[in-house]
């Protein structure tokens, strides 16, 4: 291999290990908001779990027909 | 259809353009030059966000020309890497201080990384957004200066292959130019749009989270 192949190899990968990088970090990235998702999930369940135990003591009775 | 075209343009780079009186060191062009001139549309479509941030005042505008701004920071850095080993081996010099293409694209860089320096250094909201627009207007004026030099320069090592006679290369070498320019474009495209949807989840998820707390 001579040393002008080398420098073409590495100013291609260099291309590639950049692209690789940036799909490694938005890969983390993803991964932060998709758990960040679930732990707003399970908030906004537990919130409606809460919320609807109050509504139905709350609830009043009504004459049907 | 981005990761076809850069396979593509793989392909022709190496099975298809013929090598050239410069040698086998003529392939850094294919990918060199492209993503130059990808770095160039990201800070122009960045500046032309930021024009309408200003204009229009639209809610989207100045995360949209951040998002472009970043992506051709990134493709400038490829640029110079890239443009560095081309140079280690055309000019046995991995940088040449005398030659004003390099010199003005490194000057452009620099200039668009400091806007970050701007953007974390002031509290986000409307004011923050204006500086940051009107630094980034500022910075386009030295993209035609950066293009124009090699042409306008007297004496000059950076060869220069679109003249105003047209492109100085064969008819493959040229299709193989337009294929490869075609698959940079698309994927700063794609990893713009990309980057924009995952900036505007996590502005969505933080609101969210602000509302539940």
């Amino acid at each position: 291999v001579t040393a002008e192949e080398k420098y073409v190899a590495a100013a291609y990968l260099v291309v590639f290990l950049f692209l690789l990088v940036y799909v490694v970090i938005m890969a983390a990235k993803l991964s932060r908001l998709g758990r960040e998702v679930s732990e707003l999930a399970a908030l906004a369940r537990k919130r409606r779990g809460s919320d609807g135990r109050v509504s139905e003591t709350e609830r009043e009775e009504v004459e049907v027909g | 259809l981005t990761t076809g075209l850069l396979g593509l343009a793989t392909a022709l780079v190496f099975f298809y353009a013929p090598v050239d009186e410069d040698g086998l060191n003529q392939k850094i062009f294919y990918f060199h030059v492209p993503i130059a001139l990808t770095a160039y549309a990201c800070f122009g479509f960045g500046a032309l966000k930021a024009f309408l941030h200003l204009w229009k005042r639209g809610p989207r505008a100045d995360l949209e020309s951040y998002v472009a701004i970043h992506q051709g920071v990134i493709f400038g850095a490829m640029t110079l890497v890239t443009g560095s080993l081309w140079a280690k081996v055309r000019w046995t010099h991995w940088w040449v201080w005398g030659d004003q293409q390099l010199v003005l694209f490194l000057v452009l860089f620099l200039f668009y990384c400091a806007y970050f320096m701007l953007r974390f250094s002031v509290e986000p909201g409307p004011q923050r957004a204006n500086l940051c627009a009107v630094y980034a207007l500022f910075g386009v004026v030295l993209i035609p200066v950066s293009f124009l030099a090699i042409r306008l320069a007297q004496s000059y090592i950076h060869p220069t292959v679109f003249t105003s006679s047209g492109p100085q290369m064969a008819g493959s070498q040229f299709a193989t130019f337009c294929v490869a320019l075609a698959a940079m474009l698309s994927l700063a495209y794609f990893l713009y749009r990309f980057e924009l949807a995952s900036k505007r989840l996590d502005a969505e998820l933080k609101e969210l989270r602000e509302h539940l707390a």
